[in-house]
């Protein structure tokens, strides 16, 4: 197998949201094991950036992916208006999904516009573009529990061969029951990275990625390899681990079965 | 951009199963839309069905995914020998080193309608033969196709409504262009469900009639579904020597966001002439090399409005162009790829297909609307692809050498 092709962009900016991480500034402490992992409830912060019929309309997915691609955004000191972006998502709208689901069996099939608007996977990117501005292009994705990997190779690409920087916005949210518990993800998790094609004065890390046939890495603490495990976007942990504990080195990312990703990450 | 290859491609929609079908429809002015008599759909529409998908058996082995959308992804795969394509591409090239890119707005959530029918009285629980992984999950329909042919590269589908099958070309061509793949396999596949039936109605944009596309008259849209797929290859060099002359390029791609409102497009089309002006750029064309536009048109008011301005902006009113959904229907997720299909069959047989029931042209829009089939030489065209959520993509297609 011929797996040396690599791709390399820099990292400028990281938002992370989910239970017990309620930011990239406040979660290094936890993901370098300094303060202890407590997993409680996602808290999910309104989005202020929304003009008030969209905010009234927005799901749990759309506040997820506002807040933790703004703070990317902030970190690396950018306007998100003139970012492309990447949403990757293995499911969207859990909640929706399952309001439509619930009418269209029911005697009463006549769902709201807004149920309907908001069923399409790319409902957090329509939201995105509207708040920001941002009329660059924005791929959208899904690969069930590849979907992190997935928007990350999506990424790299756009940097590395359109040579302009981008927004990777990796967001899963739950499913209520009777979907839950053919989808058990437990709470919303989102990732975001700004990345670029070149180093800048912002790079947090240079990061090279290549397909690998290698086994992902797990991570020590039992509840945020929990985590890693059961939210598709939080495959994405060990590369936020990595960059917060500010040491060069190589982690594996879970992607498909039959592929996953190594990141050599070279602190900047 | 270092234009792409459609080594192979098919369609499969109401307008008939694979190239043959589909070409002999436009040729004839056939449309494929009926009155809906889909599932237990009480609206007064119509759809574009495509018939026998439910007879369709996944192999045992992958019986796990059965649902509509993926059986009608296996019946576009069986047509015009595509599946035999991929698997020689996978010969020549490896399982690892080809993509699978697949667009859809709506995957298999029908499986999940039906299965919310069949809650547990008791407990509300789902039917335990339900599963939603391989069926509901929106990559379900690339995790299937990936493991029809045994492929072991990157694999993603891209769910962006509307644009989704017109957008994985713009995906496949990074890849390959990064250098993590040489081939890719590309399309859209969406099927008739609930979510989009009940929710156009919703929102008032379900036409009572075959959709008019660009009509004065018009009044909405008749959904359709469809499978589309296109294998893409790197163009050889000297394409000239090392291709047939009616070979199949991809030349250009635009994308761009409206950042306006959720769905409904900006008014001027200004996201939709960003998306077409950037593919021109990237192709290195001009406007006025572009012999035929394939037209996003819907038929709902505010579209058609849209697009007809921004086409006449960029292009002004002599470019000849058409929708063809008036035909097919909107085939949402899948409409990008069909009408990639449809601009590839229009490149090698020199056809410039009308666009069915429309009238009387809005006398608000200032363009060549293609009424009647034209024969003529055909080099260039122009395919656009706009969705919920104010997302634009527009391609470029070509011909290797000289019509």
């Amino acid at each position: 197998m011929t797996l040396t092709t690599t791709l390399t962009a820099y990292v400028e900016g990281i938002g992370l949201l989910g239970p017990g991480l309620a930011g990239w500034t406040s979660g290094q402490a936890v993901l370098v094991g300094s303060q202890p992992y407590q997993p409680h409830k996602t808290v999910l912060p309104s989005p202020a950036l929304l003009p008030a019929a969209e905010r009234r309309r927005s799901g749990a997915i759309v506040k997820l992916t506002l807040a933790t691609g703004l703070e990317a955004i902030a970190t690396a000191g950018l306007d998100a208006a003139g970012l492309p972006s990447v949403f990757s998502s293995s499911g969207g709208d859990g909640e929706n999904c399952h309001a439509i689901c619930e009418m269209l069996a029911s005697d009463d099939r006549q769902i709201s516009p807004t149920r309907f608007h908001n069923s399409v996977h790319n409902t957090a990117a329509g939201y995105w573009s509207i708040a920001t501005g941002a009329m660059a292009t924005s791929s959208v994705l899904s690969a069930f529990d590849a979907s992190f990997g997935a928007g990350l190779l999506e990424a790299l690409t756009q940097a590395v061969v359109d040579n302009t920087r981008t927004v990777l916005l990796a967001c899963d949210t739950p499913y209520p029951e009777p979907l839950y518990r053919a989808r058990p993800i437990p709470d919303a998790f989102g990732i975001a990275l700004v990345l670029a094609p070149q180093r800048s004065a912002q790079s947090l890390a240079q990061i090279t990625v290549s397909l690998t046939d290698a086994d992902a890495d797990r991570l020590d603490d039992v509840a945020l390899e929990a985590l890693r495990i059961a939210i598709p976007a939080a495959r994405g942990l060990p590369l936020l681990r990595a960059i917060a504990l500010r040491q060069d080195q190589r982690v594996v990312l879970g992607y498909l079965d039959s592929t996953r990703l190594a990141v050599e990450v070279a602190l900047c | 951009m270092n234009s792409l290859w459609l080594s192979h491609f098919t369609a499969t929609s109401s307008i008939g199963l694979g190239l043959d079908q589909t070409l002999g429809a436009l040729r004839q002015r056939r449309a494929g839309l009926a009155q809906c008599a889909f599932d237990t759909v009480d609206l007064a529409t119509f759809v574009g069905e495509v018939a026998g998908v439910d007879a369709v058996q996944l192999p045992a082995h992958l019986a796990d995914f059965d649902c509509r959308n993926n059986r009608l992804a296996l019946l576009g795969l069986m047509q015009d020998g595509f599946a035999k394509a991929v698997r020689a591409a996978i010969a020549k090239y490896g399982a690892q080193r080809i993509g699978v890119f697949l667009g859809t707005s709506t995957s298999g959530i029908l499986q999940t309608e039906l299965a919310y029918r069949r809650r547990d009285p008791v407990s509300g629980a789902l039917p335990a033969d339900f599963i939603y992984r391989t069926t509901h999950n929106t990559f379900s329909v690339a995790d299937f196709t990936r493991h029809y042919f045994g492929l072991t590269g990157p694999a993603v589908v891209v769910s962006s409504a509307c644009s989704s099958s017109a957008k994985v070309f713009s995906s496949a061509r990074r890849m390959m262009a990064a250098g993590l793949i040489d081939a890719a396999v590309v399309g859209g596949v969406d099927s008739l469900c609930l979510t989009t039936l009940y929710g156009f109605n919703s929102l008032g944009l379900i036409s009572d009639q075959p959709c008019r596309p660009f009509d004065a008259q018009r009044n909405g849209l008749s959904i359709g579904e469809a499978a589309a797929f296109a294998l893409l290859e790197r163009t050889p060099e000297h394409p000239e020597k090392n291709l047939s002359a009616d070979a199949v390029l991809l030349l250009g791609i635009g994308e761009s966001s409206d950042a306006y409102h959720m769905s409904s497009p900006h008014p001027d089309g200004l996201g939709a002439r960003m998306a077409m002006q950037d593919a021109l750029k990237m192709a290195g064309l001009q406007p006025s090399e572009i012999d035929y536009i394939n037209l996003h048109g819907t038929a709902t008011q505010s579209n058609d409005a849209a697009e007809g301005k921004a086409v006449a902006a960029v292009f002004g009113p002599t470019t000849p162009c058409s929708s063809t959904k008036g035909a097919t229907g909107h085939t949402l997720g899948a409409a990008g790829g069909v009408e990639a299909v449809i601009c590839a069959l229009a490149l090698q047989h020199g056809l410039l297909p009308a666009g069915l029931n429309t009238r009387q042209l809005d006398p608000a829009l200032d363009l060549d609307y293609v009424l009647d089939n034209r024969e003529q030489p055909v080099a260039r065209v122009l395919s656009n692809s706009f969705g919920f959520g104010g997302t634009n993509c527009s391609l470029i297609f070509g011909r290797a050498g000289n019509p």
